[in-house]
């Protein structure tokens, strides 16, 4: 399970490392989103500082949905499906496998949004632990849960307009954790509740979702 | 031939529910105006009842979706009973929402609180719209099945996780003003109107779920029909030639 997960995550960031369309629309996308959230809130009177840690996670949320998309569609087109089934892989690794892609693609995202947000709505970073921790949590959530839902609509031809009717509502916890967990660290001011309960919440939708998608990518791949 | 969805236990349900709606709205309406909320406080008649019937409907459509999933008990009327719940459960929710809103909107002032119970109701109802979105896609009864009882159980999954986060983020900022919880003692003739709401509504639910589950079945029969008539006329045609 383990060597074929390994192997799904290599082709596919090697997929992604020489299309490029991760780094050339993915990325731009996600920092435009950063220069929206700018104009529809004046920059001029603190609201971006403070409210860094949420705009932040909703440009990672709406990027998260187009990688989610495209990894899926790798898998629908060219007969990827019956070339893997004849391949005998493990379907429990190319979950897996398909879920550490998008989560490395999403991380270096975050690094970028973390640089972009620093510089555009000049915030003092405060934890870097708290915000690490935060962002492996929320990615490793965010890639399991849009990695099952996009093999869910990989070969429907609605599979655009339906993935974030379906996804959006589900890792909306995911957003209101990483958002109350990172808020301290990203703006220096102190809430009431501790980032642990938030963390350890998006420890346990990932966990969860890592586990049901181990589960049941198999029966979802078969319909794709 | 005529094939409709009633039958006498729809005929008695549907009876019930009616006789339950009409007392519960005269219990409801004859209830006294409170010192703290005036006449809306009759809404506590319906409101609780319908946001009920949508946990039911929720809870039904996840387990006929276990059901399905089962190797054992898979057959296609778990399938077609999680859509007629999920359906039927699309209303009472957007109507958990709406009269809500007319309740939250004389005592609290606005229409919309960024309340716990109210942020999870809207949560569900966009993860009902989903999940109805991803039945209407055409596919096989097999493939349907499938791919619906999956998204109900992952959208059931991330129902306790969605209840935490919006408690705890809520709970936080909670102003007594908004409180949602209604007065700590109800009057009895309030309780009572409350379970009343609460009867007629799960008759209305039951009763409108058994007719939609029978038109789901209908309308698979009229897909095979269809094949089958197609089948034998392509044979005859065959036989013809």
């Amino acid at each position: 399970m383990w060597h074929d997960a390994l192997l799904v995550a290599g082709k596919d960031l090697r997929i992604e490392l020489r299309s490029r369309v991760a780094l050339n629309q993915v990325a731009p996308f996600a920092l435009l989103i950063l220069v929206l959230f700018a104009f529809a809130l004046d920059p001029d009177r603190g609201v971006l500082e403070a409210a860094a840690a949420g705009l932040f996670w909703v440009a990672v949320l709406l990027s998260a949905l187009l990688s989610v998309q495209r990894s899926a569609g790798l898998e629908a087109a060219d007969g990827v499906p019956d070339a893997q089934r004849l391949a005998g892989l493990d379907p429990a690794g190319i979950f897996l496998g398909k879920a550490a892609a998008v989560a490395v693609q999403l991380a270096v995202l975050e690094v970028l949004l973390g640089i972009g947000v620093v510089v555009l709505y000049g915030v003092d970073i405060h934890g870097v632990g708290t915000l690490l921790a935060t962002a492996v949590a929320a990615t490793v959530g965010l890639a399991a849960a849009g990695t099952l839902y996009g093999v869910l609509a990989a070969g429907l031809r609605v599979r655009e307009t339906l993935l974030p009717l379906l996804l959006l509502p589900v890792v909306a916890p995911v957003l209101l954790a990483a958002t109350r967990a990172s808020e301290s660290a990203l703006t220096g001011l102190t809430t009431d509740v501790a980032s642990g309960d938030w963390l350890r919440l998006l420890a346990v939708f990932a966990v969860v979702y890592l586990a049901f998608g181990t589960v049941a990518y198999g029966a979802l791949m078969e319909d794709a | 031939m005529r094939r409709g969805t009633g039958s006498v236990v729809t005929m008695t349900l549907g009876i019930a529910a009616v006789a339950s709606l009409v007392a519960t709205y005269a219990v409801g309406l004859s209830l006294p105006p409170t010192y703290e909320q005036g006449d809306y406080s009759k809404l506590i008649a319906i409101h609780p009842g319908i946001a009920w019937a949508s946990y039911v409907a929720f809870g039904v459509t996840a387990l006929a979706s276990v059901l399905w999933l089962w190797p054992r008990t898979r057959s296609l009327g778990w399938d077609l009973l999680a859509g007629a719940s999920a359906e039927v459960g699309v209303v009472f929710s957007a109507l958990t929402l709406v009269t809500g809103s007319i309740w939250g909107r004389p005592t609290w002032g606005v229409w919309w609180v960024w309340d716990a119970r109210l942020t999870l109701s809207a949560l569900e109802l966009m993860l009902l719209f989903g999940y109805l979105a991803l039945r209407r896609v055409p596919a096989d009864a097999e493939v349907r099945g499938r791919r619906s009882a999956v998204a109900a159980l992952l959208g059931a999954l991330v129902v306790p996780v969605n209840h935490y986060a919006v408690e705890w983020w809520r709970t936080l900022h909670q102003d007594r003003s908004l409180d949602l919880t209604p007065q700590d003692t109800l009057d009895g003739r309030f309780t009572f109107a409350l379970l009343l709401g609460f009867l007629a509504m799960t008759l209305v639910y039951a009763w409108l779920t058994v007719h939609r589950y029978r038109l789901a079945r209908l309308e698979e029969d009229v897909v095979t029909d269809d094949l089958d008539a197609a089948l034998e006329a392509r044979r005859r045609e065959a036989v013809d030639a």
